[in-house]
This record gives C-alpha cells, sequence and structure tokens, in this order.
C-alpha cells in the first residue's frame, strides 16, 4: 500500500488534543503512522484545515424505505441526473441520491464512515445490498428493536438476559451494529392505525409502555456491552410540545452507567434533537424548548445527542414512526408510502418542503442551531440532518456555516419572512457562539466516534488510527472575508484518504476505495428459550423461513468488518 | 425581433432530440453558431447544422429571437423546450415535448404536436393548429406541482390527460378530448368545445372544467349542482353545474369548502 | 441416495413461497421431486430437467435457420451490437437475480442504452400511480397477522397466485386472527365471475373499464356523500355496503392485479385505489399491494431504483439517467421506431408485446438470453440459453411486498451452461473493451 505524508496543514484533532497547529500527518498501510519512508508521497496541505474523516451518526441512506423514496419521486431527479464521470458511476436524487452518489458526495466532503440509522430486520439483505453499491464509505445500519414482539413480549415480564439474547440473535442474523428504538410501543400501535404520544400510553395488547421498552434496551446493551448505547428516536416526534415527552424520555436513562470495552460513555443517544424540542400547543404559539432540552442533557453526561438540523429544501421525509408520516401527509396532503413489517417495525415516507416563508420551518431551522450552540460539551452533541428528514446530508456545508458563523446567521434570519416570529418564539437572534473548528472536529470526528465505540478506530488522527484523512482549502489563519467561503471549503476536499486509500484529490473521486460494512459479532451464552420462541415465530407468524431469514451470504457483504463483543 | 430559419435537410433515422431549438439557446448567436448548438439522435451527440439548414442570426436576447422551423420535423424531440421568451413557428407536425416546461414566449404548431407538449407549463402560449397528443399540459411523473400558468390553444382534438395535477393556467381544446381531464387538479381552467369521454375531474381538488359537447360517462364524485349561465369565450349559454370531486379532500376558504366545477352546456 | 433441499424459494411469481422442499440426485446433478409448490411452481422446477433442453447459444442465419455457437462467440456479438447501436434496448430482467441485474445496469450505463423490465406490461402503470400519491402498503406477514378485511380487484389469485390465499391472506391464522378465514369478509371486483370471486363474500361485477369510476365512488360512500343511482354497472346501495364493510374492519388490504393496471384508465385505476386505501386510514387501518407476477420484477425496480433513481423505463442515452412512461417505455419505442437493438433477459416481450412492438425486434440485431425457446427467442437474432433461476444459480430476490429472499441453488445446470450473471460479465468486460473504458 501507498506511504502518504500529509505536509504542513493545520491539523484538529481533539482525539490528541492538537488545535490547528501545523503538524504533518503519515500514512502507511492503511493506518495513521509515526513516520513514513521518503518514497511516501506528499501532499501539500499549507494552508490548508486538515482533520480526521468525518463520521455519520445518523441518516437514511440504505434501505427500503430510502428505495421507496427514490421509486416514488421521479421529480426529485427531473434535470439533475448526472453523467459517467472518471471513476464515478452515474447519479441522481437530490433529497435522496442514488447509493453510487450517496458515496461520492459524503467522500467528496470529507466523510469517511456512516450510520445507516434504521434497518428493518425483515429487510436486512435489501439494506445490505444498498450498502454494498454505495462505494467509499465504510458503513453500518442500526436494526430497529423498540417495536418488536420478541422485545415487547420479554420485556413486559423484565427478561433482560432473554432481550439481550434476542437481540444478539438478531444484530448476526442481520448484521446490525447497534440497538436503535424509534417511536417505542407508538409503531406496534400504528399496526391498528395508534399511537403512544407518551412514555407512558399503553400498547394495545402488548401490555407494556414506551417507558419500560426504553429502560429494558438500555439495560439489555449494557447487559451485552455493545459499541454504540441505545440509540433513540422518542415517542411524540415533531408535535408543538413534544419536548415533555423528550424529557420523560431521557430521565429513563437516569441511574444507569455504560458497561463496555469500547471507551463509550453514554447510555443513550437521542437523535435529531431538534424534531423532540417543540413548545408550544399548536402551530400557532409554536416554540423553541432547545434550552430546556439541553440543560437537561448538558447536566446528565450518560447521553449523547444529533441535532437534526434543518437545511430550508425541499427534501423528503423516511422514518420508522408510521403514524407521524400519517400525520404528515394530513398536514401537507402530499403522497405518503408506508410500510407495515410483521413483528418488527413500520416505516412511512412523505415529500416535505421547509420554505423559508413558513414561520414553523424558519422556527425548526432555528431549534436545529440552537441545539449545538446551547451544548456545553461538543464530544456530547453531533451534527446531522437526519438525512433526508431535516434536510439532505449535501447541506453539512452550509449548516456548518451557520455554526461557525453568527454573521451568515444573521443574513439567514434577516430572509426570513417572518423573521418576528422566529426572534419571538426562540433565542437564535441572541446567540453570538461561533463554533470552532476544533469544536466542529469534535462534533463531525470524534464525538460521534467515541458515542459509536469507534475511538480507538476512526474520527481521530492518533498513530495506529484507520488512515481516514480530510484535507479542506481553508485556513485557519485568515478571517472569513464572506461565510460563504465556509459552505465552499467544506463542500469539496482537496484531498480524502479513506484507510489510507486517496480517494478524493482536488474535490474529484480518484479511487472507489476499499469500502467495508461493519457489524458488531456478539457471543451469548447458549440460551434455549430463545432459541425455541424465535422458531415459534417463524412457524406461526413469519412470512418467511427462519433458514432464510438468517441467510446472509458473502455476496451481500464482501467486505465486512465485525466488532466482536463477548457477553458470555 | 430577428428571424432565424432552419430547415430540415437530413432526417434523423431513429428520432432527434433538439431541446437547443428555443429562442433562449439561439439567443445573441449567429447562424453558423447555432448551426454548432448541440442535438442528439440516440446516445449519438451531434450538432444542429447537422440536421438543419441555418439562416439568420438571432436576435440580442430570447424576447429578440423568432425562431421558424420547417421541413418534416415529426421526429424531432423537445422543440421550445424550457422556452421563456421570444417566438416559435413549427410549420408541421412535431413529436413529444413541444414547449415542455416552457416559461413565456409565443409557440405557434401548424400541424400536430405529440405527447407531453407543455409539461408543467408556467408561463406563455402554446397554439396548436392540428391535434395534440396526451398529457398536455401536463405535471411530469410524480411531480404534485402541474401547469401553473399560461394558455393553450388546440384548434384540433386533444388526447387523454390534459392537465393532471394543474394549478393555473388555461388550455381550450376545440375539438375532442379523451379520457382523463384535469386529473388531481387544484386550480386553472379547461375548456373542451368538442366532446369529451369520461373521467372527468377525477380526484379534483379545485379548478374548472367547461365541456360544450357531450359526456360519454360523468364521475360519480360530481354532484349535480344546478343550471347557470356562463358567458365563455364569446359564447353566452346555459350550463348544468356540477361540484365535485366529492370523494377528494377540499380546501376552505373564509369557512366555506370550496370544490371543483364542471360545466356541461345543456 | 437422494438428497433433500429444503427452503427452497419458487422462482415462478411475486408470492415467492420460500418453504418448498427438492429431491435431487445425489451428485446433485438431477431434480427428482418438488414438494410444497403449487403446480405451476412445480412445472417450473420440473421444466429446467427437460431432455431436449437448449444448452448452447444459437444465431440466427441468412437463410433463417439456427447455428450452434460459443459462449464466447455469443458474448462478441452481445457486445459489439451494443456498442455500436445508437439507442439499444435492455429489456426484461424480471426472471432473474439481483446481481443479473446490477451487472446489466453497468452495461447500460457504458453502452448508453435504455434498460426496462416487464413492469412495462404489467404493474407499471402502478409505479406510476405510486409516484403521483404514494402507497400505503405492509408486508404480507402483517394481513396473516391482523387482516379482517380482504379485497381482490382485477385479480385472480385462485389462478394466478396460487397459494397465496393459503399462505398470507385468506386462509391462515395468525397472531391476531387466530380464526383464519372465519375472521375475515372477502370482497372481490372483477367483471367475471370468476373462482377467486366465488369464494367472496361480496362480488362487485365491475362494467369492464369503469374501475375509476367504481373506485371515485367508495371514496364518495365513505363520507356518506350523494351518489347516482348505479355506477360502473353497480347499485348504489351495494357500493354502501362494501364501504361500510371495508370501514367496519379493523385491518384492511386491497391487492389488485392487472385487471385494473392494464384497463382503462390504467395508472389511474390504481391512483384511485391508494385514495381510497389513504381515506380509510381516517377510519381504520388498511393497506394496499400490486400482485406482482414475475418473481423477481420487484426486484428489477429496486436495483434500477438504488442504482438510476428510476424503477423501469430509464433512458440512458443521454449519458445520464432520465424517466417519462410514454417516452422511454419499451413498448412505445419499439412502435414508435425508436431503437435499433434489443437485448431481451428473463423475460418474454415475444409473447407479451402487442404485435406491433414485436415486429420491430424482428428487423434489429437482437439477443434472447432465456433457458427456455420462447416466442422472443424466436425473433431475436441470438439466442443464449442460461441456466435456471433459482434452480440451477441462487441470488436475491424480491417478493411483492419488497421483502428480499435469498435463492437457493438446487441442482447443477448442464456441464458447461453459464448463468445469467456469468454471461453478463462476459459482456460487460468485453464491451469495456471495445469502448475503451477501464
Amino acid at each position: 500500500m501507498s506511504e502518504y505524508i500529509i505536509k504542513n496543514g493545520h491539523v484538529f484533532d481533539p482525539v490528541q488534543g492538537i488545535k490547528g497547529d501545523k503538524k504533518d500527518i503519515a500514512i502507511k498501510d492503511g493506518k495513521i503512522a509515526d513516520k513514513v519512508s521518503s518514497a511516501a508521497k506528499v501532499i501539500d496541505a499549507a494552508g490548508k484545515t486538515v482533520m480526521a474523516g468525518a463520521v455519520e451518526i445518523h441518516a437514511h441512506i440504505a434501505g427500503p424505505k430510502v428505495n421507496l423514496g427514490r421509486i416514488y419521486r421521479p421529480e426529485d431527479k427531473l434535470f439533475s441526473c448526472t453523467p459517467t464521470k472518471g471513476m464515478e458511476r452515474m447519479g441522481g436524487g437530490a433529497s435522496i441520491p442514488t447509493t453510487f452518489k450517496t458515496g461520492y458526495e459524503y467522500a467528496k466532503m470529507g466523510y469517511t464512515t456512516a450510520m445507516e440509522a434504521a434497518m428493518p430486520p425483515l429487510f436486512s439483505r435489501h439494506v445490505h445490498e444498498e450498502i454494498r453499491d454505495t462505494p467509499i464509505i465504510d458503513e453500518a445500519a442500526f436494526p430497529v428493536f423498540g417495536n418488536n414482539w420478541f422485545v415487547l413480549e420479554y420485556l413486559k415480564n423484565q427478561e433482560i438476559e432473554n432481550t439481550a439474547a434476542y437481540c444478539a440473535w438478531l444484530l448476526k442474523a442481520t448484521k446490525g451494529y447497534a440497538i436503535k428504538v424509534v417511536n417505542p410501543g407508538g409503531t406496534e400501535a400504528w399496526g391498528w392505525g395508534l399511537n403512544c404520544l407518551t412514555v407512558n400510553d399503553p400498547v394495545p395488547y402488548f401490555d407494556i409502555t414506551p417507558a419500560e421498552i426504553i429502560r429494558g434496551l438500555i439495560e439489555a446493551n449494557e447487559y451485552l456491552g455493545l459499541p454504540h448505547s441505545m440509540h433513540i428516536h422518542p415517542n411524540n416526534l415533531g408535535n408543538p410540545g413534544c419536548y415533555e415527552t423528550t424529557l420523560d424520555t431521557l430521565k429513563l436513562a437516569e441511574g444507569y452507567k455504560a458497561k463496555n470495552k469500547f471507551g463509550r460513555e453514554q447510555v443513550l443517544h437521542l437523535t435529531h434533537t431538534q424534531f423532540h424540542s417543540y413548545g408550544g400547543t399548536n402551530w400557532g404559539d409554536f416554540e423553541s424548548k432547545a434550552k430546556e432540552v439541553t440543560d437537561y442533557v448538558n447536566a446528565n453526561k450518560n447521553i449523547t445527542i444529533d441535532t437534526g438540523n434543518v437545511t430550508l429544501d425541499e427534501t423528503t421525509t423516511m422514518t420508522a414512526d408510521g403514524p407521524f408520516e400519517h400525520h404528515l401527509t394530513g398536514l401537507n396532503h402530499l403522497k405518503w408510502a408506508n410500510v407495515d413489517v410483521e413483528l418488527e417495525t413500520a416505516a412511512g415516507v412523505v415529500p416535505y418542503i421547509y420554505s423559508p416563508n413558513i414561520s414553523v420551518c424558519a422556527i425548526q431551522w432555528a431549534i436545529g442551531l440552537e441545539i449545538p450552540l446551547l451544548m456545553k460539551d461538543p464530544m456530547r452533541c453531533y451534527i446531522t440532518t437526519d438525512h433526508p428528514n431535516a434536510g439532505p446530508f449535501t447541506r453539512y456545508p452550509r449548516v456548518i456555516k451557520w455554526l461557525m458563523s453568527a454573521k451568515a446567521r444573521e443574513t439567514q434570519i434577516n430572509a426570513f419572512k417572518h423573521k418576528d416570529k422566529v426572534l419571538s418564539q426562540t433565542a437564535i437572534g441572541t446567540m453570538d457562539r461561533e463554533i470552532s473548528l476544533y469544536e466542529l472536529a469534535q462534533m463531525t470526528r470524534a464525538g460521534p466516534a467515541k458515542s459509536l465505540g469507534l475511538s480507538g478506530m476512526c474520527g481521530g488522527l492518533a498513530p495506529g488510527m484507520d488512515a481516514d484523512v480530510a484535507v479542506y482549502n481553508f485556513n485557519p489563519e485568515k478571517p472569513v472575508a464572506n461565510p460563504d467561503d465556509i459552505e465552499k471549503a467544506f463542500s469539496r476536499c482537496a484531498a480524502v484518504f479513506k484507510s489510507g486509500v486517496q480517494v478524493v484529490s482536488n474535490g474529484d473521486i480518484v479511487s472507489n476505495g476499499n469500502k467495508r460494512t461493519l457489524w458488531v459479532n456478539v457471543k451469548v451464552k447458549d440460551n434455549p428459550q430463545v432459541t425455541r420462541d424465535i422458531k415459534e415465530k417463524f412457524i406461526k407468524y413469519y412470512s418467511m423461513t427462519q433458514n432464510n431469514y438468517e441467510a446472509l451470504g458473502h455476496h451481500f457483504i464482501p467486505n465486512p468488518y465485525a466488532l466482536e463483543v463477548d457477553a458470555t | 425581433m430577428e428571424t432565424v430559419t432552419i430547415t430540415l435537410k437530413n432526417a434523423p433515422a431513429l428520432y432527434l432530440e433538439a431541446d437547443t431549438i428555443s429562442p433562449d439557446a439561439f439567443a445573441g448567436k449567429t447562424a453558423a453558431k447555432i448551426a454548432e448548438l448541440p442535438v442528439f439522435e440516440g446516445n449519438v451527440p451531434s450538432t444542429l447544422g447537422k440536421y438543419f439548414e441555418v439562416s439568420g442570426d438571432a436576435g440580442a436576447t430570447a424576447a429578440d429571437t423568432k425562431i421558424i422551423v420547417k421541413g418534416d420535423v415529426k421526429k424531432v424531440k423537445y422543440i421550445g423546450f424550457k422556452m421563456t421568451a421570444g417566438e416559435l413557428v413549427i410549420e408541421k407536425t412535431a413529436d413529444q415535448y413541444v414547449g415542455a416546461w416552457m416559461k413565456g414566449g409565443k409557440i405557434l404548431a401548424r400541424g400536430d404536436v405529440g405527447a407531453f407538449a407543455a409539461t408543467a407549463m408556467k408561463g406563455g402560449e402554446l397554439v396548436v393548429e392540428g391535434n395534440a397528443g396526451n398529457y398536455l399540459g401536463a405535471a411530469y411523473r410524480g411531480d404534485w406541482r402541474g401547469m401553473s400558468g399560461g394558455k393553450i390553444l388546440v384548434k384540433g382534438n386533444a388526447g387523454s390527460d390534459i392537465g393532471m395535477y394543474m394549478l393555473g393556467g388555461e388550455i381550450v381544446v376545440n375539438g375532442n378530448a379523451d379520457v382523463h381531464v384535469m386529473t388531481h387538479a387544484e386550480g386553472g381552467k379547461t375548456i373542451i368545445k368538442g366532446n369529451a369521454a369520461s373521467k372527468l375531474g377525477g380526484q379534483m381538488v379545485d379548478g374548472t372544467i367547461i365541456i360544450f359537447g357531450s359526456i360519454e360517462v360523468m364521475m360519480p364524485g360530481f354532484k349535480p349542482n344546478g343550471e347557470v349561465e356562463l358567458e365563455v369565450d364569446g359564447t353566452k349559454a346555459k350550463f348544468a353545474h356540477f361540484i365535485g370531486d366529492m370523494g377528494e379532500r377540499h380546501k376552505k376558504k373564509k369557512g366555506v369548502v370550496v370544490y371543483g366545477n364542471l360545466y356541461k352546456k345543456i | 441416495m437422494t438428497k433433500t433441499v429444503t427452503d427452497v424459494i419458487c422462482p415462478f411469481c411475486g408470492t415467492l413461497c420460500d418453504d418448498v422442499e427438492c429431491v435431487v440426485s445425489d451428485d446433485g446433478k438431477q431434480l427428482l421431486e418438488v414438494y410444497n409448490a403449487c403446480v405451476i411452481g412445480t412445472e417450473k422446477f420440473l421444466h429446467s430437467q427437460a431432455k431436449d433442453r437448449v444448452t448452447r447459444p444459437r444465431l440466427r442465419q441468412d437463410d433463417g435457420s439456427w447455428k450452434e455457437i460459443s459462449y464466447d462467440e455469443a458474448v462478441e456479438y452481445s457486445a459489439q451490437m451494443l456498442a455500436k447501436a445508437k439507442k439499444p434496448m435492455l429489456f426484461g430482467w424480471s426472471s432473474t437475480n439481483c446481481e443479473a441485474q446490477s451487472v446489466g445496469n453497468e452495461i447500460a450505463e457504458i453502452s448508453k442504452a435504455c434498460c426496462d423490465n416487464t413492469a412495462a406490461t404489467c404493474h407499471g402503470t402502478t409505479l406510476i400511480a405510486v409516484q403521483d400519491i404514494g402507497l400505503p402498503s405492509c408486508t404480507l406477514g402483517e394481513v396473516k397477522n391482523r387482516a379482517d378485511r380482504i379485497i381482490f380487484w382485477g385479480c385472480n389469485p385462485a389462478h394466478a397466485h396460487p397459494r397465496h390465499m393459503s399462505r398470507y391472506s385468506i386462509f391462515p391464522r395468525g397472531f391476531f386472527t387466530g380464526k383464519g378465514q372465519m375472521s375475515r369478509k372477502m370482497i372481490v371486483v372483477d367483471p367475471r365471475p370468476t373462482d377467486t370471486a366465488k369464494m367472496a363474500d361480496v362480488h362487485l361485477q365491475v362494467e369492464q373499464g369503469r374501475d375509476y369510476e367504481l373506485l371515485d365512488a367508495l371514496r364518495v360512500a365513505f363520507k356518506g356523500e350523494w351518489l347516482p343511482d348505479v355506477v360502473a354497472g353497480v347499485p348504489a346501495e351495494k357500493i354502501r355496503e362494501a364501504a361500510d364493510m371495508m370501514k367496519s374492519g379493523r385491518f384492511g388490504i386491497i391487492f389488485f392485479g392487472m385487471g385494473v393496471t392494464q384497463s382503462l384508465s390504467k395508472n389511474h385505476n390504481i391512483d384511485a385505489a391508494i385514495a381510497v386505501t389513504k381515506d380509510l386510514n381516517e377510519y381504520t387501518k388498511f393497506s394496499i399491494m400490486p400482485m406482482r407476477g414475475h418473481y423477481n420484477v420487484t426486484g428489477s425496480g429496486e436495483v434500477f431504483a438504488w442504482q438510476f433513481g428510476f424503477p423501469f423505463s430509464v433512458d440512458l442515452t443521454r449519458g445520464f439517467a432520465r424517466y417519462n412512461p410514454g417516452d422511454t417505455s419499451t413498448i412505445d419505442l419499439l412502435i414508435r421506431g425508436e431503437l435499433d437493438a434489443m437485448f431481451t433477459i428473463g423475460s418474454d416481450p415475444g409473447a407479451h408485446f402487442p404485435i406491433s412492438a414485436v415486429k420491430p425486434i424482428a428487423n434489429m440485431p437482437s439477443v434472447c438470453v432465456d433457458p427456455h425457446l420462447t416466442p422472443t427467442s424466436g425473433v431475436s437474432k441470438l439466442h443464449v440459453p442460461v441456466a435456471f433461476n433459482g434452480v440451477e444459480v441462487g441470488g436475491n430476490c424480491y417478493r411483492m411486498d419488497n421483502v428480499p429472499i435469498d435463492c437457493r441453488k438446487v441442482v447443477e445446470p448442464p456441464e458447461g451452461m453459464l448463468t445469467d450473471e456469468q454471461f453478463l460479465i462476459k459482456v460487460r468486460d468485453r464491451l469495456k473493451q471495445l469502448k475503451g473504458v477501464a
């Protein structure tokens, strides 16, 4: 493998505490090295910013609902499909890019690892086929557990060990990475057209509450010692006043401590916090409760969050929160797709236009920025757009601009039709904090890597770590003349390395890299009861045989990388 | 206004995609430069000049440019694509996508036009002296934002799916229309001077359909609502009034539910 | 000694039964018995064992006769044809696996071709409707476990999807449906008194071509609004009775087939049926699902979509993907005379297209990749026989509810025969040489 030395760049690496010092980064055998031979290829990074490859902690980029979005939105691709270019296959799609375009776009922005945030287990083969066809970036997928019949039945009786054994089996059967929970109980209720809007609403038939599901899955997660924590999209997403449900959810983590060998410290990851930080009682008095939510998170170290920034674009919402999408289509009357998945979960898809001329959208934009600006520890708050829900991931450079420049925020606020409403219903107008490059590296690299239990592997530039490196045309020593220069610099990297292979040069793809699929292989004690239960459910209730469900051969995952966990 | 005349001299073996035949693409160009504009026959890139004789220079802007298309262009697609201003005259029958996504200017098609003419039209005027194919003034696949402005006049007959997802503007067909008129529309007006087949105004939220001739089968979702005297396009007459589609959702304006309207001349 | 292969997936229809058992000879070369499959599925498995099977490519000669050629020669003909054509079509893909479809897409991209699947003649109209209005749906296990209202509209599963009713929709006992068919009400909408209609609690004998009107009438009935006395040949009373039956269920589903997707109004019929489903979710829980035909037509749409963004009728001739059925759809392209080469795989357009669309195939360079002798292989210049998918080679495929299932290999193909994927890889690699791409 080639050796490289990236010379004289301004390095920002929270893992080593490097804050913009001029430093050379050496790459050898796919890893960051102490030094390289004189044969190493030199990349001149003078006057440029150097960071580890960025880590996406939550996006919907592969699988059935993403593809349903592609299938049913030809208009999302009208006049925007791109031709074959050098290494690049054809691409298309603004809010739901094709798999090839997804890989290229992430890489060009300096992202080298991404998490698919919701894998319906029955559809895991589909998710992995798309991951396989997404070039360059390492990917993993989170199977959803919060409405799974096994989980509901075990946790009704507080059977943590059985829940854990089942989770371990499902992670293996689906080659999944973490325990994802979406609208716990509410999505099962949606099987009957119902929902659970608080943590105490009983789940129809199953005689359990969302609170019991959440606590039980935190316990099962820590019983197993998984790399990532329970990753939750709480009940009551997107409704005025939902922040109370969010706080009730977060409080369920009190008293739990992380138990794992991966360096992870949290027991709960709250995703797309923006959608869960709303006050008010209706869309008229809709207001920000970012302060209330971040105050709680700031005070409780066993929680991490990501933002879910609204980017003010036309996009496609998609979530395993089936009842929410039904609610949304009732609001905007746009086309509604839904898939209920037997014994496991559901999903819905609805296009959405975040218009700067609508006050609710503008307030959502403000809340998404308030959250990171209010978070004291950037190692516990990560930038996402919940792609494509609050906006496409290709808008990260713009979100970064808004976070790094108060002037850019002011320009946007002034451009809103209902500026006064934004200023009265949120505190965005009073915030002058500007995220530094070091904090940005925490929020997009070191932080998410640590939360995912990958801090030994990626998100930093310490020798021995994977050589995932991004070089930006951004000189931290020069004052920013125009905030748009920030967006431009973070849109296209000067150079990107993925596991030691240069994949981007001057903004162009130069290699399809050596993409891996990450998954978590948990060994648990033999559990005859769970084995029996699984067999029985397949015979009686699934529409597929157990043998076919468990089949996930090499052609789906040509380059797997398993994180081993021993929970015996 | 400057006039550019292009005359087909070499017919394509397959079909020609000539989305560059528009005042916007011609503006500011000499005849020689216009002849260099790209066109495609299948996957083979070529130039306009390989297929057309070009005479006359364009005006400085699209608004100052008039194009006359001569010769047998029945296998030429996308004439007047995305046009915003100026004039375009097509002497003979043209293929699909005439004036598709047009925003302004005037197109006069002296022959027939194929399917997808004036797809998602935003403004301007399209006059067809012959017949129009299917999907006249309809939305692009999957888009809920169909024709929102401008005017279409077809002197002959029109095919199926006129004005699907229409939001605004006006379509007049002097002859007959095939099935599905203004499906899913939320505004705009379509006038059929001849006969209509069936499936008029299905899933219509708002908008107006006026029929002078017969309707083969009415949609059950259109409810009789008495008779009215109307003056349409200079003709004063009595019309039976229907509101619908009663099965579809409807908006309220000032507390009153607004339905789509269908008028049939008595 | 014989061996039994279990959990075999049936590569016939979109029901994709995955509980088939096959008995094979000890050397794995002969398929002896098939259990659990329906009569059509069994036939599909056993057809691979035909003694008179064509096992090598054949090229049509000037005198009309066939000449056996090698696979390499067949690769050369195919690659040359695709390299030279201005507007080639790669059609079919519905009876092959996703791995082959993926290689096919690469070929389409390199040759700047059009590519399309058999949705063109069955559920393409469904996809157009889904693009207009969405699709509230579910997996088949949801139907088995929850559904108490089953509507079959313009489809006849008793004959076309024989195990559908017993595995998923009418007879099975699920988690919340312990009484099986006793807990379900069944409505059939069909102009004919089919064998499926005979089983129904309510049969709405709709007038041919008036499904759109009947669906609209149901929507009006849900809202309790005025209706004409008779709609589409069905009395208003009966429509209101059916509407009440649908609303009063706890979980319902509409299954629909080519009786509505390919009759007058086409996509609009499905559009209205989806609107009916959407309306019903204001009162109860309702889903809708197309009864897909070919076993992996769904998979072809999925692979097209994640690689190009569109589920069928994709036009890559300008170097990037475009989509607009009516313009980019195979039958229209053939009838209008827009194509100059035809590559067919995993389908039989010769049997299913209108004759005006089949004739042009006979007049252009054409390749048919198919294990069988078909009307399409008959009109094509080159016939390339391949291993049977789902019998002699595995690979991923998607059920009618989009659930992916990995097919199993049951027996070895005849000595020296290539699979779809293997043949396509050779064509792709040769095409790359001809086009000078890496």
